[in-house]
């Protein structure tokens, strides 16, 4: 059962610093913002005997601002509050919408930016947004700060390449140059609310004025350990115009970025093809 | 360790463990047993209060994190001889079959009542997606929220927990 509360530490910092120092006094003490998935572990009784650093009173790190060329998106804001910003919805929308599919309301009162990244599910909705932006984490630990590219942040299925005295302190959003032709967000679960994703995709497509492609990013979650850009696919339609044959080959490219598995919630062969018809669909325009 | 925090406009102390559960503090020590206990990780919304107004699963709230704040449970929406809007429209519409989902709905329902909801079913729904029904009796439900939406407006003094209205049946 649950784990023994009577035994368990619950440490309270008030500001980063001291958030900082707990973390490096305390070996193994786990971080918890929203306590949405950590909380299922506690009373699953798979934490027991930890100690826990609790960062929901670093106010500064709930913070969305504008900073030069992008956006600021503190680790402790919520999905709620990311989902109703207006910088969020109008500079990030596809963040804004996998926001809105993240659990129901309540997970999104609670669950943090910081928390599905420290998390590092494979099945995390944030993170085919945060790829297609090309956003990066910011962790800081008492020796300083560091700026880790999404692609290097996770490093398998619930790791991440933080350090063990490092939080996440905020995630950093380049702005693109000019906002993109088409985009598209789409969450594939068993129902509408509270499911984890059988796929989810997220794309953001450049055209020239001929009708060339100046760029193309696609990411997909649930296809691999950590979310997956689709390198090849982005690469080959690169300056080509998308007619059928086009748009074919790249569709055929899917498999060479992901490695989709069997599980309880989906099929290998089912989350590809669906995959590949999401990319399908957003290079058609349809 | 104590902590101290408001629940239904009450200043209440509580010392013991913070890893514990909201959703057992409330109902164990403050006796409030109005929150029910579905499923125990944030899957049914069962155990949905209201923290700083919003709707949260206290099935996944250390009690530690709560000092300070404001907690409202489902008993603050009306008492037995005097319910409020939303329960008098739960009631009209025979939205509880067997109940245990009922504080659940009613305190997600009257955290988006708050928050500027309208009748629109599909809003409702859209709402009241992290709350599982296991009757399946979401189409009085939705039609519950849906008359407490259209009898709030224009909003009166002391909002949705306070105001009565008659209950008109019918069927």
């Amino acid at each position: 059962m649950r784990g023994d509360a009577g035994i368990a530490t619950l440490l309270r910092p008030r500001t980063p610093t001291e958030a900082l120092r707990l973390l490096a006094q305390h070996e193994g003490a786990l971080p918890i913002a929203g306590g949405t998935d950590l909380m299922v572990g506690w009373n699953a009784g798979a934490l027991a005997g930890r100690t826990f650093l609790d960062l929901s009173r670093l106010r500064d790190w709930s913070r969305v601002r504008e900073a030069k060329g992008g956006v600021v998106l503190g680790a402790l804001a919520t999905h709620t509050q990311l989902l109703r910003h207006p910088l969020v919805r109008l500079r990030l929308p596809l963040l804004a919408e996998a926001c809105a599919t993240v659990g129901g309301v309540q997970i999104q009162n609670r669950g943090t930016l910081g928390g599905n990244l420290a998390n590092a599910s494979p099945a995390g909705d944030t993170f085919a947004p945060l790829a297609v932006y090309e956003a990066s984490v910011l962790a800081v630990s008492k020796r300083g700060r560091r700026e880790i590219a999404l692609a290097d942040f996770f490093t398998g299925p619930k790791r991440t390449s933080l350090a063990p005295d490092e939080l996440i302190e905020a995630v950093r959003v380049p702005l693109p140059a000019r906002p993109p032709t088409r985009r598209l967000f789409r969450k594939v679960g068993t129902r509408a609310a509270q499911a984890i994703s059988k796929t989810v995709a997220a794309g953001l497509l450049w055209l020239r004025r001929d009708g060339g492609v100046e760029e193309l990013r696609f990411a997909l979650g649930s296809m691999a350990p950590t979310v997956r850009r689709l390198r090849a696919a982005e690469a080959f339609v690169r300056g080509r115009r998308l007619d059928p044959a086009v748009v074919r080959e790249a569709v055929a490219l899917v498999a060479k970025d992901v490695a989709p598995i069997d599980d309880v919630r989906s099929s290998a062969e089912y989350r590809l093809a669906v995959s590949r018809n999401l990319l399908l669909g957003f290079l058609d325009g349809r | 360790m104590k902590t101290a925090f408001t629940v239904n406009g009450k200043r209440r102390a509580y010392a013991g463990p913070a890893m514990r559960r909201l959703l057992d503090v409330l109902r164990e020590d403050l006796a409030l047993p109005g929150t029910k206990e579905g499923c125990g990780e944030g899957e049914c919304g069962a155990c949905t209060v209201l923290l700083d107004g919003d709707a949260v699963v206290s099935c996944l709230v250390p009690v530690g994190q709560v000092a300070g704040r404001r907690v409202a449970t489902v008993e603050s929406l009306g008492r037995t001889e005097r319910l409020g809007t939303l329960q008098e429209a739960f009631l009209a519409e025979g939205a509880a079959q067997c109940g245990i989902c009922t504080p659940g709905m009613l305190m997600t329902a009257s955290a988006y009542l708050r928050g500027g909801g309208t009748a629109n079913a599909a809003e409702i729904r859209r709402g009241l997606a992290g709350n599982l029904c296991r009757c399946t009796g979401y189409q009085h439900i939705v039609r519950a929220v849906q008359k407490a939406a259209r009898g709030s407006r224009p909003r009166r003094e002391g909002g949705l927990g306070q105001a009565r209205r008659p209950a008109r049946r019918r069927r």
